[in-house]
């Protein structure tokens, strides 16, 4: 892994437009692969960062596309191992703990698979309320996971 | 850059016989899945005997472009209507293993497949 993804977090501060999701995902894309994650990881890694902002856009903020949102991405260890950090912050609507909840895939009912994709995509996912207003996402996924292949 | 609800990502609509089949391109993401959605559904409203959808141009979709493709489902089986999906890239077809849905598409590995 280059050394210096370590020390310095890519801090990105978006608009709650879905037109800046492209723009998240190339940047989170781009370090997984200067971390050294296979093609599937980034997949899932990048899969997961939008369906967390598409949560917020949709969510925490009602459609509304003027909002700030917060998007730190890291490397670092994770009980020993490389692993990524991704941290979402929204100053919206708290996400309360039933709203977070993944719920299983249903044949014809869509909507709602934004949460159960990412906990099966990453290998930490926990929200929790934002000082001052909002949640705080925080997920994780480590490069060579213990589960998802990656 | 992503594109503005308003462009939806079905480029082209193509018949072959009475089949529809539906050309996609671009990343389908919350920027453009109600877009798409609607276009989807204008399809059916055509009187297909069989729908296509070819992936082959769309390098990523989200959960919001499966939903709408989940809701195209709804609509073409309560009318009788074969639906079929093809060209899906290793990004795209993971979503569908991810949420399980892989089962419940029809998935081709080409055009003419789809439309035997």
């Amino acid at each position: 892994m280059n050394a210096t993804v370590t020390r310095h977090p890519v801090r990105l501060a978006i608009f709650s437009t879905p037109d800046h999701l492209c723009v998240v995902r190339a940047a989170a894309e781009t370090l997984c692969r200067k971390m050294g994650f296979d093609d599937a990881g980034i997949t899932k890694v990048v899969l997961s960062v939008d369906e967390a902002l598409t949560n917020v856009i949709r969510h925490a903020y009602g459609g509304a596309e003027d909002q700030p949102i917060e998007v730190e991405l890291s490397a670092g260890l994770e009980e020993g191992d490389v692993a990524l950090r991704v941290r979402v912050r929204d100053f919206g609507r708290y996400a309360g703990a039933c709203e977070v909840q993944p719920r299983e895939p249903s044949a014809l009912r869509p909507g709602g698979l934004g949460v159960y994709i990412m906990h099966e995509c990453m290998d930490r996912v926990e929200y929790r309320q934002a000082e001052g207003g909002g949640t705080l996402l925080t997920m994780t996924k480590r490069l060579s996971a213990p589960r998802g292949g990656s | 850059m992503g594109s503005r609800s308003h462009d939806s990502p079905v480029r082209d609509v193509r018949w072959v016989g009475r089949a529809a089949v539906v050309n996609v391109e671009g990343d389908i993401d919350l920027s453009r899945s109600a877009a798409f959605q609607v276009s989807l559904l204008r399809v059916v409203d055509e009187g297909p005997e069989r729908i296509v959808i070819s992936l082959t141009d769309v390098p990523y979709m989200d959960s919001s472009g499966v939903a709408s493709l989940v809701k195209l489902l709804s609509r073409t089986r309560r009318q009788g209507i074969p639906l079929g999906l093809t060209g899906l890239c290793d990004r795209v077809r993971s979503i569908f293993e991810i949420t399980r849905l892989d089962g419940v598409f029809d998935i081709y590995p080409t055009e003419e497949e789809a439309l035997a």
